[in-house]
């Protein structure tokens, strides 16, 4: 990352107020067979302009949903928001020249190679004759696609489906690019790619708003989380700060001696005043740390030594995103090998 | 799937280099954006020709079927019974395709495809507008080969070669305006399938209950009457005058009326679908 940012747009002026994003009580209400679902129920997203957005939350949260009405595919039944100082209603083909979009499944057209795709969307957005093909064979070869460019998009694996409708969505360069679940169902080394991806043009100063139901993903991108559940934000802050607010972390220990566990057990427990959990594993014990245990910690390693209990191993670890959302909403994220089974947001898309 | 590309490593200086952009183009007009669209039906039809050929099948059926089955029987021979079903025959092959324009936007939105249409800048019409004319080259198409299967059959039309452009123009006119009503199906069913389930319901009866195989002379009379004001009959009357030399101008004003109606009423509830669609 040590080439200096290439040159962005020359209008690429951040609005005044630094956000990319700005939304306040945005609410959708969908209506099926006479049920009114209320997706969006009042959400606010204030994204600096330059950073990681992450919207975090199960399937069916909404958070599709509020991509949607940002990117002026839906319009909010109550609420405003304005991307990079244009309000998606009123201004909407302002915004659409500024977003670029990837939906949770490839829109490119299937019937269609890479290189049609692409230069269909070039010539839409006014690129004419070679300066459109120059555009699209750049991007072909950037995403490494090249080769398969003359090939109809449905013979592509999934990580380079994927690949193609991040080109898609980069045609024009656009400030902001709106992420929905970007590697849902990919395996781990094309996620890995679009990870990269996402941190360079983020590097160059695109803003990123990424909706997904990964954990790993939004610590691993964003600056910020917001946690979404039933068409509201119910926390938001940075990975660190919404981990630190469910407590600090729990300590985790594997002893030499299993003999010695029950010992070990009653130490912790003293010290640091939180039962300990026996895991299945003889040899290893750990235990949640209340808020204001941290003290308690430094002394846990001292108490267990006089106690002639010899620890090789000890993490003291803050708890994860699954526990946070544990926390807040009392019930587990799903799991992720459920993600790929699940209808294409069928709650969300009515 | 294992291929070069799927190896190829993605360096930060090339993606850079591809995604930065120092000069934003002009935005092109409403017409380059319509024609950009109907250059992709044209693809479509490049890289799907089964689907051209789907519905190509029935009418080759029937046409074979009723010249050499009832042909003899209904008009004294199946020379003279090509000239008068071939008109008809065309005109059911272009209504029965048009139910494509339908189900290829269904697919469109199933797919995907059509938010990312509708999160460009661009003029709003433009997917569909464009997507019509390619499909008129689908229509195009359909009639040279049902055409094309008739001259081999016998069809010797009188009204000649313009006679013969001029009843496929026409027929091109009403494609394109009835397809405004399949665009609405598109965008208001869930599936393709129902797209064209639904609208196959229709089409039955309308090209069924028609004069395209028969004479309605002979049909009970309240069917005749349905017949009368069935807008197949008339395009199919408009159609066959052209063709065989002796043009009806009551039939063609009458198409031509009802297609501006059809594209100024089913356009608008298109588009106006087509906006606020979640």
């Amino acid at each position: 990352m040590s080439d200096p940012p290439a040159h962005r747009l020359p209008d690429a002026v951040p609005p005044r107020d630094g956000l990319a994003v700005d939304a306040h009580g945005l609410v959708k209400h969908f209506t099926t067979r006479k049920q009114v679902t209320k997706a969006v129920d009042g959400v606010d997203l204030q994204i600096p302009t330059g950073s990681v957005f992450g919207l975090l939350g199960p399937n069916g949260a909404g958070k599709t949903t509020v991509v949607r009405m940002l990117a002026t595919l839906l319009r909010p039944d109550a609420g405003t928001a304005r991307v990079l100082g244009h309000d998606v209603v009123n201004d909407a083909d302002a915004v659409r020249s500024a977003v670029g979009l990837t939906g949770q499944y490839a829109s490119v057209d299937e019937d269609l190679t890479g290189t049609e795709n692409l230069l269909m969307l070039a010539r839409l957005y006014g690129f004419r004759g070679a300066s459109a093909r120059h555009r699209v064979e750049g991007l072909l070869d950037a995403f490494s696609l090249s080769d398969a460019g003359a090939r109809q998009v449905k013979t592509y694996s999934g990580g380079m489906r994927r690949r193609i409708d991040l080109a898609a969505s980069l045609v024009l360069a656009p400030r902001v690019l709106f992420l929905d679940e970007p590697t849902t169902g990919l395996d781990p080394r094309s996620r890995n790619q679009v990870w990269d991806i996402v941190r360079v043009l983020v590097a160059d100063g695109a803003t990123v708003l990424l909706t997904t139901q990964y954990l790993e993903e939004a610590d691993q991108l964003a600056d910020r989380i917001a946690v979404i559940d039933h068409g509201k934000v119910i926390a938001e802050g940075t990975s660190t700060e919404l981990k630190q607010s469910v407590g600090q972390g729990a300590v985790s220990m594997r002893l030499a001696d299993a003999s010695q566990r029950p010992a070990a057990a009653s130490v912790v427990e003293k010290v640091i005043g939180s039962e300990p959990a026996l895991a299945t594993d003889p040899y290893a014990l750990s235990a949640r740390v209340p808020e204001d245990g941290a003290d308690a910690v430094a002394r846990l390693l001292p108490a267990l030594g006089e106690a002639g209990i010899a620890v090789p191993e000890f993490t003291l670890g803050q708890p994860s995103l699954d526990e946070v959302f544990l926390t807040i909403t009392g019930k587990p994220l799903p799991a992720e090998d459920d993600a790929e089974a699940r209808p294409v947001d069928a709650q969300e898309v009515s | 799937m294992t291929t070069s590309a799927d190896q190829a490593e993605i360096t930060t200086t090339t993606l850079r280099q591809a995604v930065a952009l120092t000069e934003r183009p002009a935005r092109p007009s409403a017409l380059a954006m319509t024609f950009t669209f109907g250059w992709r039906a044209l693809l479509k039809i490049k890289h799907v020709p089964e689907q051209l050929f789907d519905v190509l099948v029935s009418p080759v059926i029937f046409t074979l079927m009723f010249t050499y089955l009832f042909g003899g029987a209904l008009a004294g021979s199946t020379s003279a019974y090509i000239q008068f079903l071939l008109p008809g025959i065309l005109v059911q092959t272009i209504v029965i395709v048009t139910v494509y324009t339908g189900y290829t936007l269904n697919t469109d939105i199933t797919k995907g495809v059509f938010d990312r249409f509708r999160s460009l800048p661009i003029w709003r019409p433009a997917p569909i507008v464009g997507a019509l004319l390619g499909d008129t080259v689908r229509y195009t198409i359909a009639s040279v080969m049902t055409i094309a299967l008739g001259l081999i059959l016998g069809f010797r039309p009188d009204g000649g070669f313009v006679g013969v452009v001029l009843g496929v123009l026409l027929l091109l006119v009403f494609a394109f305006s009835l397809s405004w009503i399949f665009t609405i199906l598109g965008l208001l069913l869930r599936t393709p399938n129902a797209v064209m389930g639904v609208s196959m319901m229709v089409l039955m009866p309308l090209t069924f209950a028609s004069n395209i195989f028969v004479d309605p002379s002979t049909m009970p009379a309240a069917l005749q009457r349905f017949v009368e004001i069935n807008p197949v009959t008339h395009l199919v009357t408009a159609v066959r005058g052209l063709m065989a030399g002796q043009p009806d101008s009551g039939e063609i004003v009458w198409v031509l009326v009802a297609s501006v109606v059809l594209t100024g009423v089913f356009g608008p509830i298109t588009m106006r679908l087509y906006r606020t669609r979640h």
